[in-house]
């Protein structure tokens, strides 16, 4: 009866992640057009937009291989599988353990690894430039993101989410110097990773420094729609994930009743929404950068969680 | 017992290696000579499994009336040996089957069958040698028998070339090691290894020793900067060779590394493996960045071994560290990582060569740039490839990714070591290891995506065949492994307990007992990892996914011309090529690593000629570190050359005086 619940539980988390999804998408959309003094598409319109899309004529390249149709389904396994695996609203879900932090980030690099690869499959000049600029962002924000990681599991001794977000909730750790910088870091390292501004334009489709949408540039109907449910989706990941490592209050734990589970989800959502509108207003304050401008950019969260993890191994009290 | 059947092997082996000098110019010659070295590295493997599970404590040691008049050789197998022989004859084996089928490509089999076993038989003698003469003399067997395998295609100016240097860097790193034994033998002359280890050297000697062996080790592995030979002679050798140069014969290198610094010297102070890490790092991400540059699949493979040689040294410089500071559990897990690491690579980094030998079978040419489309004309080796691309990128759930991991949890538990140099060292570390790790992947990006996707760039990759079935078997094998070990590591972890047990004085907990077959090198609570539950989730997902899209939404396709935006381009040149891939990475993180050298000649307006974009990345270690020693030697040589035009009596003068320096030398050090 206990497995049933928690795998019940598991189950919420893993439903409850898609489906809240492109209402986050839209909020930001929305919150960004108001703040462009547009009225924008309401905060729906990314459900209709996948529904419309999913029941569309998928067109493929004559010359695209099984991989290019097999990518977005994988893609947005891998990144689903991560998302279900970050305690949301509580910290003993029954499968929390099977990955810790690095094992999340790496799942995060298999999504990424797939896309570019059919970003490559059909052999156009934007799918390529997609790939290559993808994984230079990759190769520079993958290693920012295990430096943040690093900087958590030195201070609370583990990599384990659930572990760590317990920790934090009982207050054992405090506000730390480390801590500041190393959400600094994230904060840069989610931009990045989301395809948002400044580092990509989730809105243009014609540009020459678009990435992530030149990378998807051929895909269509039901393809496509996996690919912008998991950007959505991705989202919401990089969300759940700033909310667990820094700011996990609210999340129950060791405790399986059903208002504390409750309020964890009441709490998690708010936390997810109102992320989603901050994300804008950032948005909004900045010009999108040059290429080769994203170094000093990621450099800069690099930079930053370095010095956390050194300031810890200097000693635990920072 | 598996001693014997160790050199059982290896006999077998040497007269595979005479039969193929009798055989080797039939047809049917080549099919049976790599069937038997299949059969004998099978053998072996049973042998060295039987001994590292079945028989935990070591073997006395058997003494063959050869090499040194009187005194015999030594050979004897103790767990660290066995694993070593496993991952040798599971790559021998692999290779030999693989060759097979492969070998018919073979232009010139005369020049490559004779030293093919021979060189399984070196590898195999150094593992089994258990003395320091038995040992120089097969590690200086296996690079001779290599070395012929590499200019076994001397018609082609860069083998020969590639040749020279390797014989060069492996008789340097021959007496390099030479030396390590001569401080370890001691005053005495004990030069088997039972007496070495019952006489530890000071720790100045010891130190000595680690530095004499991280460069006799470190060359034949391909450390930054002794790897420069490495890129050029693996990729020379025909490719079931070139498999096993870097999927086996680094990690000989490896074993006596481990074998000298780990058994033999004993206690060690810990700021050499500040060293050993520091040089790690840098040949983890110089490596995979080289790597990147590449437009030779094989040497991009080749470069990639580099890196990740990288990772295993990073491994044993933190275990060095732990044990220095008596932490054996934390050595435990981080030579944990390493072991894991050399078994894993091995395999990944030989299905990559079968790949591209299968390649370069079909298409006549190593190039990435005159491929493309693969994926449709070998649909079976793609597959395979791309298990061994995302494996060796450390990508969810294969193998490659659980001892990265294991890595990344010894780097976390080092803030419990106390020197401030090792507290400053391991987080850069930690930091140039994931660096390292994210290139791997844009590396792997490049390699499959400009080779076996896109559109064929030549009429060679057009018209490129499947290869043969036999080669295909041996990659499908491998790449099961590749992702059993990756979902399955527990069984392995605690196959290599003997071996750790044995280096470290101290092992992981036991993993296979563990609840759903998680991976949990510490503590539960401090980190686990269950590759399995990752592969479920994985699959039941992606399916439910697929179905439900399927079931909801439309199921109509229609297949059409490339869109491109609108403009899309009949001409197969205006894909990305690999060195435009490349190209961001090149910018940003080469110019400080990389000599990039740019040429563009765009022509006038009106003139017919076409415009060239010219790269040329050099290997900086040629610039600051060969260059220099090379023009040393030939300044030294061209000085010494006067010495040959004296006359007679000048020569005796000369050698009188050298014997009366002698003699005070001698005196003096009485």
């Amino acid at each position: 009866m206990a497995l049933i619940l928690d795998l019940a539980a598991q189950a919420v988390q893993m439903l409850m992640v898609v489906a809240i999804a492109p209402l986050a998408l839209g909020v930001t959309r929305k919150v960004k057009a108001r703040l462009l003094r547009r009225v924008g598409p309401p905060v729906t319109q990314p459900y209709r937009d996948l529904w419309k899309l999913l029941h569309k004529e998928a067109v493929v390249a004559a010359n695209a291989s099984w991989l290019y149709r097999v990518a977005p389904y994988l893609l947005f396994a891998a990144t689903w599988v991560a998302a279900a695996l970050i305690p949301t609203y509580s910290t003993d879900l029954l499968f929390s353990w099977s990955a810790d932090l690095i094992a999340i980030v790496a799942l995060l690099g298999t999504a990424r690894f797939v896309l570019a690869l059919a970003g490559l499959d059909v052999g156009t000049a934007f799918g390529g430039i997609g790939s290559s600029r993808e994984m230079l962002i990759a190769s520079l924000a993958e290693p920012a993101m295990l430096l943040v990681v690093f900087t958590v599991a030195l201070l609370v001794g583990t990599t384990q989410l659930s572990a760590i977000a317990t920790q934090f909730i009982d207050a054992s750790v405090g506000l730390r110097v480390s801590l500041g910088l190393a959400l600094f870091s994230f904060v840069f390292v989610a931009i990045a990773e989301n395809a948002r501004i400044p580092i990509d334009n989730p809105a243009t489709h014609l540009e020459l420094t678009m990435v992530h949408e030149a990378m998807v540039l051929e895909y269509s109907g039901r393809h496509l729609a996996m690919i912008e449910a998991t950007a959505a989706l991705k989202l919401v990941l990089y969300a759940s994930l700033l909310v667990c490592l820094f700011f996990p209050f609210g999340m129950a734990t060791n405790d399986k009743g059903v208002v504390a589970l409750a309020i964890g989800v009441v709490v998690w959502i708010g936390k997810i929404l109102v992320l989603s509108a901050l994300l804008p207003v950032g948005e909004t304050t900045v010009a999108k950068m040059r290429v080769f401008r994203y170094p000093i950019f990621l450099g800069g969260a690099f930079a930053s969680a370095a010095l956390a993890v050194f300031l810890l191994f200097v000693s635990k009290g920072f | 017992m598996a001693t014997f059947v160790g050199l059982w092997v290896v006999a077998q082996l040497l007269a595979n290696s005479a039969l193929a000098v009798l055989i080797g110019r039939f047809r049917a010659g080549t099919p049976i000579v790599y069937g038997v070295s299949f059969a004998a590295c099978l053998v072996g493997l049973g042998g060295a499994l039987w001994q590292l599970f079945g028989n935990a404590a070591g073997v006395p040691e058997t003494i063959l009336p050869i090499g040194l008049p009187g005194v015999g050789a030594h050979f004897r197998i103790d767990a660290l040996s066995a694993f070593f022989l496993a991952v040798t004859n599971l790559g021998g084996a692999a290779a030999s089957l693989y060759a097979v089928g492969h070998g018919r490509h073979e232009t010139a089999p005369m020049r490559v069958l004779p030293f093919f076993p021979a060189y399984l038989a070196g590898m195999n003698l150094v593992l089994l040698a258990d003395d320091a003469f038995a040992f120089l003399v097969s590690w200086e067997f296996m690079s001779l028998t290599s070395w012929a395998l590499v200019v076994a295609h001397d018609r082609e100016p860069e083998n020969a070339r590639a040749g020279y240097i390797y014989l060069v860097m492996a008789s340097f790193g021959t007496l390099a090691l030479l030396l390590a034994f001569g401080l370890l033998a001691g005053p005495d002359g004990s030069y088997t290894f039972a007496a070495m280890r019952a006489a530890p050297p000071g720790p100045t000697f010891a130190a000595l020793v680690l530095a004499l062996t991280l460069v006799g080790a470190g060359s034949k592995a391909g450390l930054v900067p002794l790897h420069v030979w490495l890129p050029l002679a693996h990729p020379a050798a025909p490719t079931h060779v070139s498999a096993l140069m870097s999927g086996v014969m680094t990690k000989i290198a490896v074993y006596g590394f481990i074998r000298i610094v780990f058994d033999l010297v004993g206690p060690i102070a810990w700021w050499p493996s500040l060293i050993v890490l520091a040089l790690g790092a840098a040949t983890a991400v110089l490596g995979v960045l080289y790597a990147l540059m590449q437009q030779d699949l094989k040497r991009l493979l080749a470069y990639s071994t580099v890196e990740n040689v990288g990772v295993i040294f990073i491994g044993l410089g933190l275990g060095l560290a732990f044990r220095a500071n008596d932490m054996a559990w934390a050595a435990a897990l981080a030579v944990t990582a390493a072991l894991l690491h050399v078994l894993n690579h091995s395999i990944f980094k030989s299905l990559l060569f079968f790949g591209a030998g299968a390649v370069l079978g079909a298409t006549d040419t190593r190039d990435i740039e005159r491929m493309g489309g693969l994926i449709h004309r070998m649909p079976k080796t793609a597959i395979t490839f791309l298990v061994g691309c995302a494996a060796i990128s450390a990508l969810l759930p294969f193998n490659g990714f659980v001892s990265e991991w294991l890595t990344f949890q010894a780097i976390l538990v080092s803030p419990l070591l106390p020197q401030w140099g090792l507290k400053m060292m391991v987080p850069a570390v930690g930091a140039l290891l994931a660096l390292s790790a994210a290139l791997a992947g844009a590396c792997f990006v490049k390699a499959f995506g400009v080779s076996f996707l896109g559109r064929p760039r030549s009429t060679a990759a057009e018209r490129a065949q499947e290869t043969d079935r036999i080669s295909l078997g041996v990659m499908f094998l491998y790449a099961a492994i590749c992702l059993l070990a990756g979902v399955l590591p527990g069984f392995i972890i605690d196959a290599l307990a003997p071996v750790v047990k044995l280096v470290t004085g101290d092992q992981l907990p036991k993993q296979s007992v563990i609840a759903w077959l998680s991976v949990v090198p510490i503590a539960e609570s401090r980190s686990s990892y269950n590759g399995l539950v990752i592969l479920i989730f994985l699959v039941v997902s992606g399916t439910l996914t697929a179905a439900f899209v399927h079931r909801v939404s439309t199921r109509a396709t229609r297949r059409s011309a490339i869109w491109d935006c609108g403009y899309p381009d009949p001409s197969t040149a205006t894909q990305y090529t690999g060195s435009s891939f490349a190209m961001p990475i090149r910018r940003v993180l080469g110019a400080s690593v990389f000599q990039v050298e740019e040429r563009v000649s765009m022509p006038e307006p009106g003139d017919a000629r076409p415009a060239r974009f010219q790269v040329r990345v050099f290997d900086p270690a040629w610039r600051f570190a060969y260059g220099p020693l090379a023009r040393l030697v030939a300044a030294t040589a061209g000085r010494l050359n006067y010495l040959q035009f004296l006359t007679i009596r000048r020569y005796l003068t000369l050698t009188f005086s050298a014997l009366i320096l002698l003699l005070l030398v001698v005196a003096a050090w009485r």
